[in-house]
């Protein structure tokens, strides 16, 4: 009765579940294209797709991708033995289980005539396919507890996805352990199918199988005499053995039986075996039931995302369906960490404390993203610098084992973001060269904007003095401002400046305008000399102080060996704080 | 020879061709690269976030100095920026430990006895100018090239120390020995604009027009550098330009690794000579 109402229960939240899950892969999006897509467009384009797929020549690559990929996880293979291993153990063991002994009913008993769950070889198989995922489990707690790479970081899907996982097996294990010491199951089963019912007769197979099949008797205990055994055996082979191989197979439930041997009696009469096969069902019901929400959804989105991503490319396939891959990878995605492992700027999260650094941490942003959920100004500038923070080197890529084209989700996703306008001063950095290489890809007027944006977000935050006619009073001197600047070993040779000019006239930018103050406000020396004046805002809404190339022909020009390339460099420092805590002052009053 | 190499992550996508040729000749002379755990130099992060950036090249210097080698970078960008954060570390004690105390969690820790060794020193100064030569098997015959350096193989000169101050002997005379003509041009030690691609495309094209005006005016064929951010700005980004019609004549750039990979002997197809973005083909032209 329970059962059947959880199972049903559990089937129709499963099946209400992948719906919704599915329906996503369809509804949301980036905003990352200029053309919307209905759900529906894309439903379509999805199909259309699947279907000149399934009939072309590709089908063969999606056989080979579902050999090495899927079934053989080349892909795990070659990013680390020990993990092949450890995801090879899970997913075989898994599907095993499942398929021969979750689903005996549909599959196993259809194939085999004589299938019983308690004959070998299934009852071996069944201890096998356990032991793999034991093993399985196994490594990857080392992983993630003992071996602690750093910034792997264990959230908290992880941690139910192995909780739900472990209360299954270990109630399994259990459970056929206390069924092979049952006295009570032991006793049913002769009711129901001895065909015998004298009293030496029941003696007799009662003593055989305390003595092989590990039944914890309350009337009986060994030494057992001979004739006794074999009249045993003889009704055994009669009564019992079309069914029932030795429990010593089932190697690993035979050993946990061992174990309980001494408080088997007691734990058998209270009902151990009906509370194990309540524990074990219901947690296999809740997995079920929990599987579309949770991580373990990748079992189904993985390798549709790698089945995908061997026949579809950016440029070639339809656009509505490129979306759409990059929906199911955000499910596909299994927070493994191999990403981050390789990221050529994860070292940085230690002194930049955003997890949007790191590319495995950043998929939880993104799925935020794409589910259009309202996000404050604050938490998209934070996101916007994580998405930011990214080299394009090209690392992360090549190792996700579920085949998710990092790269360009990360930059389809930050050109996305970026069009909603928020300044983002790390356009001002080297990291816009990639964008800046990529840019025949977007619109021209995206693309400018977001270049345009960081100087209009400093202008309106650092504005002192922004009436050239207003005279400079000492009282506008920034105290704290020129302390930093002084106790900084480089910064602080500013103050050797007696401005000469030759900085300004050394500089390859000031050289490229006709009217540089106009183009770039103030020039290097002058940038020195706000510096002395302690009048940072000058400085900082200087476009001058953005476009320094850092190389370092002024500083190797001066005659008074001031370190102005380092000067600048440190104020541009102080200004991207000074920003930063702007922002999370605002952040924090909305 | 065996030393850590830092690639630059420009060159994945961008650059293979100077990975290859680069992983080419050091095989030939018989240096061992190793450098899968080492990351970003943090140059592009200098101006935002400074200990961010002494911290990726500090974790950096820590491999290295745990598997007791140095580190040879093919960037100058990269190699300006190690240098600086080898000499900070060095020098400032608090900066040291501070950094220190956040490596400690991958059990790293840097106490200064790496040395950064860019493409060029490694070729003249620890192999020797004579086991180049040695290696040497074809001569190009009047090819006329400008060498560009790059800035930070020259500036700051402090810091630097490349050679002699404002220029880069080591690179004329490597290049030299390939047989090309070296031709003398005023804006040689200049910024390639690199830096401004993406922020201020006009401004970064105005430095780079100015430089290939200047070297073809000079009577130079080729470009010639060793530097990943500078090559692809000479070339990637010049061949924006040429079909924007903001160029007319293109001024191909070839890596001084396929130079000398090619002077050596090694296949072109190894070298990626058909990989650059403006054809620099007929360079084969003027090898016997």
């Amino acid at each position: 009765m329970i059962f059947n109402i959880s199972l049903y229960l559990s089937l129709i939240i499963f099946a209400l579940g992948l719906i919704f899950k599915i329906s996503t892969w369809f509804r949301y999006n980036f905003e990352s294209t200029n053309k919307p897509f209905t759900a529906t467009e894309r439903f379509f384009a999805a199909t259309g797709g699947i279907a000149a797929t399934l009939f072309s020549g590709k089908v063969l690559i999606l056989l080979k991708s579902l050999l090495l990929d899927v079934f053989c996880q080349r892909r795990i293979m070659r990013e680390s033995r020990l993990r092949w291993v450890m995801h090879m153990c899970l997913f075989w063991g898994f599907t095993l289980l499942l398929l021969m002994h979750a689903l005996e009913g549909m599959f196993t008993s259809n194939l085999f005539a004589d299938y019983a769950s308690t004959l070998s070889p299934f009852l071996f198989l069944r201890n096998f396919f356990a032991l793999l995922v034991f093993v399985g489990v196994g490594i990857a707690f080392y992983r993630r507890f003992i071996q602690k790479a750093p910034r792997f970081s264990t959230n908290a899907m992880d941690r139910y996805a192995l909780i739900l996982l472990a209360v299954i097996m270990i109630s399994g294990i259990f459970l056929e352990a206390a069924k092979i010491g049952s006295f009570e199951r032991y006793s049913q089963m002769v009711t129901d199918y001895a065909d015998f019912d004298e009293e030496e007769d029941l003696k007799a197979l009662e003593a055989l199988w305390v003595k092989d099949f590990g039944v914890v008797s309350p009337n009986l205990t060994t030494p057992f005499d001979k004739e006794l055994l074999t009249r045993g055996r003889e009704l055994h082979e009669m009564n019992c053995a079309a069914c029932h191989s030795r429990p010593q197979w089932a190697f690993i439930s035979y050993g946990a039986a061992t174990v309980l041997r001494p408080v088997a009696l007691p734990l058998d009469r209270s009902g151990l075996v009906t509370l194990l096969w309540t524990i074990h069902f219901l947690a296999c019901f809740i997995g079920l039931a929990y599987l579309p929400f949770s991580r373990m959804f990748h079992i189904l989105a993985s390798p549709l995302s790698l089945l995908a991503n061997s026949v579809m490319e950016k440029g070639k396939s339809r656009p509505a369906n490129m979306i759409t891959l990059q929906m199911i990878a955000l499910d596909a995605c299994t927070h493994c960490g191999s990403c981050t492992s390789r990221c050529s700027l994860a070292v940085i999260f230690e002194e930049i404390p955003n997890p949007n650094i790191l590319p495995s941490e950043k998929i939880a942003s993104l799925k935020t993203l794409a589910s259009g959920k309202p996000l404050s100004e604050h938490q998209m500038t934070v996101i916007q610098e994580g998405l930011y923070l990214c080299t394009n080197c090209y690392r992360c890529t090549p190792v996700c084992p579920v085949g998710i084209n990092l790269q360009e989700l990360w930059f389809d996703v930050r050109e996305a973001v970026l069009k909603r306008g928020y300044p983002e001063l790390l356009v001002l950095t080297p990291f816009s060269m990639y964008r800046g290489l990529l840019s025949p890809t977007l619109a021209k007027a995206d693309y400018h904007h977001a270049q345009k944006q960081p100087m209009v977000g400093i202008e309106a935050v650092c504005s002192a003095l922004s009436n050239p006619d207003d005279p400079i009073k000492p009282a506008q001197m920034d105290r704290d401002f020129k302390k930093k600047m002084l106790s900084s070993a480089n910064g602080s040779t500013f103050s050797y400046c007696f401005t000469c000019i030759t900085c300004t006239s050394a500089c390859p930018v000031v050289r490229s305008y006709e009217n540089p103050s106009e183009a770039l406000g103030m020039t290097p020396h002058q940038i020195i000399r706000a510096t002395a004046l302690g009048v940072p805002d000058l400085a900082f809404r200087s476009r001058m102080l953005w476009y320094c190339l850092g190389c370092y022909q002024c500083q190797d020009a001066c005659p008074q060996a001031v370190l102005v390339t380092d000067v600048l460099t440190e104020l541009r420092n102080l200004a991207v704080s000074r920003m930063k805590n702007q922002n999370r002052r605002t952040g924090e009053r909305s | 020879m065996k030393l850590a190499l830092q690639r630059c992550c420009t060159t994945p996508i961008f650059l293979k061709q100077y990975e290859t040729s680069t992983d080419a000749i050091l095989g030939r002379l018989g240096v061992q690269l190793t450098d899968k755990a080492l990351n970003c130099c943090g140059y592009p992060l200098k101006n935002y976030n400074y200990k961010a950036h002494v911290l990726a090249s500090a974790r950096n210097l820590s491999i290295a100095e745990k598997r007791k080698v140095n580190i040879m970078t093919f960037c100058n960008c990269c190699y300006g920026t190690l240098k600086e954060v080898n000499q900070r570390l060095r020098a400032d004690r608090t900066l040291s430990a501070e950094i220190n105390g956040k490596l400690e969690k991958e059990a790293l820790k840097y106490e200064g006895g790496v040395e950064i060794r860019h493409l060029m020193e490694v070729f003249y100064n620890d192999l020797g100018p004579e086991c180049i030569r040695k290696h040497i098997v074809k001569k190009f015959k009047g090819l006329k090239v400008a060498i560009h350096y790059g800035c930070h193989i020259l500036r700051p000169r402090d810091l630097v120390q490349f050679s002699g101050p404002g220029t880069a002997a080591v690179f004329d005379d490597l290049v030299a020995m390939t047989g090309a003509d070296l031709v003398p041009w005023h804006l040689q030690p200049e910024c390639c604009g690199a830096p401004m691609w993406g922020i201020d495309d006009d401004l970064s094209a105005a430095l780079t027009r100015k430089k290939i005006e200047n070297a073809r005016a000079s009577g130079a064929d080729y470009f010639c550098l060793a530097c990943s951010y500078c090559h692809v700005q000479f070339d990637r980004v010049q061949k924006r330009l040429l079909d924007e019609g903001s160029i007319t004549e293109p001024m191909p750039t070839i890596l001084f690794t396929q130079l000398l990979g090619l002077s050596m002997g090694i296949d072109p197809n190894i070298l990626g000579i058909w990989k650059n973005q403006i054809d620099i083909s007929p360079i084969l032209d003027c090898i016997n």
